[in-house]
């Protein structure tokens, strides 16, 4: 375990309910809301406690197993996890092949516990088990003109009914800049609540980038491939302008669609207030400086 | 008898008032859910529910003359009801999501001027709101057959407008909206004059 940044939450932030039940009145109230706004940053996270596992493993977009929000809880239990390997190769002076097992067994897994921020403009708090992606990155050597990272995910069509319908052009591939796949933000997460990581979150192993929409947050990873340009994403390829490469959370930035300044907190009910989006989900002291000079509102 | 007869003789014993009431209860039902906590994210379902309800009857409304033309089973009856119901959950859908899901004016309106899908959206209701009005019997009859068929012959762009609607409101290819969509096209080309015509025209054998 690198370390490298320290989870302000520990497991007690894990709240029981009957004890959050009370606090999300507080928030509700607007005390909370303001005090949030002013704070910002993992002062905000403080006051925010994780959904329930229930919420976070029924709630998806997991395409490979259908467009509805329900459909990868339904669908997800076909996913074939095992044998389950990840290949890291591109350009890197040795390419090599882990299987899910070495990497469990040669990272120490710690609880991060994250601001999730869809796209789609609904969010959720999640207690995640995994590692620093930089931990695995070090496994191999990349050679000087690697500038970026591709993920891809698996893609088994027999088990998968979105692949059959075509949906998205499969397999669904993600990327970051090196040093926003290096930043200790970034994580491979192989568990939720101390769970393993149920198939329709990602199984058996996931990328999390906590200050970027939830769908660069790519799902049961098989591939890591070191690319000197710019690599194919998934949705930038299908709609260029409503999600760019980078698709940091930006509340001042909107979705061509719909507004992205607000959001809803999954678990308030029928009559659940919208809060404000923070710029970077709220991760913005953490990871501003990797965008120095660019311009956010052009480079989305 | 044929078949045909059989079923436009029994329609004509059955009351229109249970249909009202059928969608009463429905709506109810589905706020219920909605409030009791079975649906993860409910604004956003209970907004879905009462939008595809209304979608549903819309294009329900659009099957009636095209039963009547090629089926000969006539079920106008029926047809102010499906459409004063659809407008409901219309009403409804906007409801839901002017109150629960966006939660301020100043949003509403923004999101009306700038969201493509919304506008159009908002469009196909405006359209609809006309018709709602002039279903009375009394102002049928104040109207007159042609300048009432002429008005709501606007139900053809609003049905169109919500396909629409819905299909772009969808994130990638998704099956649903494309399947409505495709529905309502089908529907509103059987009304056609010169397809009818063909269609429905004795030929030499």
């Amino acid at each position: 375990m690198a370390r490298r940044w320290t989870n302000r939450l520990t497991h007690a932030d894990v709240t029981p309910k009957s004890a959050f039940l009370n606090r999300r009145q507080l928030l509700a109230s607007g005390m909370g809301l303001g005090a949030m706004s002013i704070a910002g940053g993992l002062q905000a996270s403080e006051t925010l406690e994780p959904n329930t596992f229930e919420q976070i493993t029924t709630y998806n977009n997991f395409y490979e197993f259908g467009t509805g929000k329900d459909d990868p809880s339904k669908n997800a239990h076909k996913l074939q996890t095992e044998p389950w390997s990840i290949e890291i190769d591109g350009l890197v002076e040795t390419p090599v092949t882990m299987t899910f097992d070495e990497i469990a067994s040669s990272f120490e897994t710690e609880e991060r516990i994250y601001r999730f921020r869809c796209v789609e403009a609904w969010s959720m708090v999640i207690p995640w088990n995994g590692f620093e992606l930089a931990d695995l990155l070090d496994r191999v050597t990349p050679l000087p003109e690697a500038k970026y990272v591709q993920f891809e995910t698996a893609v088994q069509p027999k088990n998968m009914i979105g692949v059959k319908r075509g949906v998205l052009d499969f397999p669904y591939r993600e990327g970051l800049r090196l040093d926003e796949a290096r930043h200790p933000l970034t994580i491979l997460a192989t568990g939720i609540y101390g769970e393993p990581m149920p198939n329709q979150n990602g199984a058996p192993i996931r990328i999390v980038v906590p200050w970027k929409y939830g769908f660069k947050s790519i799902k049961s990873i098989v591939r890591i491939t070191f690319t000197d340009e710019e690599p194919f994403t998934t949705w930038k390829d299908l709609n260029p302008r409503e999600y760019g490469f980078y698709s940091n959370v930006n509340p001042n930035v909107d979705h061509p669609r719909w507004s992205q300044a607000t959001e809803r907190l999954i678990g308030g009910g029928l009559f659940n207030a919208r809060q404000d989006t923070l710029m970077f989900n709220g991760y913005e002291e953490e990871v501003a400086s990797l965008y120095d000079g660019m311009d956010l509102t052009k480079q989305i | 008898m044929g078949l045909a007869d059989r079923i436009n003789q029994s329609a004509r014993k059955l009351p229109t008032w249970p249909l009202y009431l059928i969608a009463l209860a429905y709506a109810a039902y589905q706020f219920w859910l909605g409030l009791s906590g079975v649906w993860i994210e409910p604004i956003n379902t209970l907004e879905r529910q009462y939008g595809e309800a209304a979608l549903i009857l819309l294009i329900a409304g659009l099957t009636v003359t095209p039963i009547r033309m090629y089926l000969g089973i006539n079920l106008i009856k029926f047809r102010r009801a499906i459409g004063l119901i659809a407008f409901f959950f219309l009403c409804a859908h906007l409801l839901v999501w002017a109150l629960l899901d966006v939660q301020s004016v100043s949003r509403i309106w923004a999101d009306i001027v700038k969201r493509p899908y919304i506008t159009v959206g908002m469009v196909g209701f405006l359209l609809i709101v006309p018709l709602a009005v002039t279903s009375s019997n009394s102002v049928i009859r104040r109207m007159g057959p042609v300048a009432w068929r002429r008005l709501h012959q606007l139900i053809y762009p609003a049905v169109l407008l919500g396909g629409v609607h819905y299909l772009w409101l969808a994130k990638g290819f998704q099956i649903e909206p494309v399947a409505y969509f495709t529905v309502i096209v089908l529907l509103l080309v059987l009304r056609m004059k010169r397809l009818r015509q063909w269609i429905t025209a004795p030929r030499s054998t």
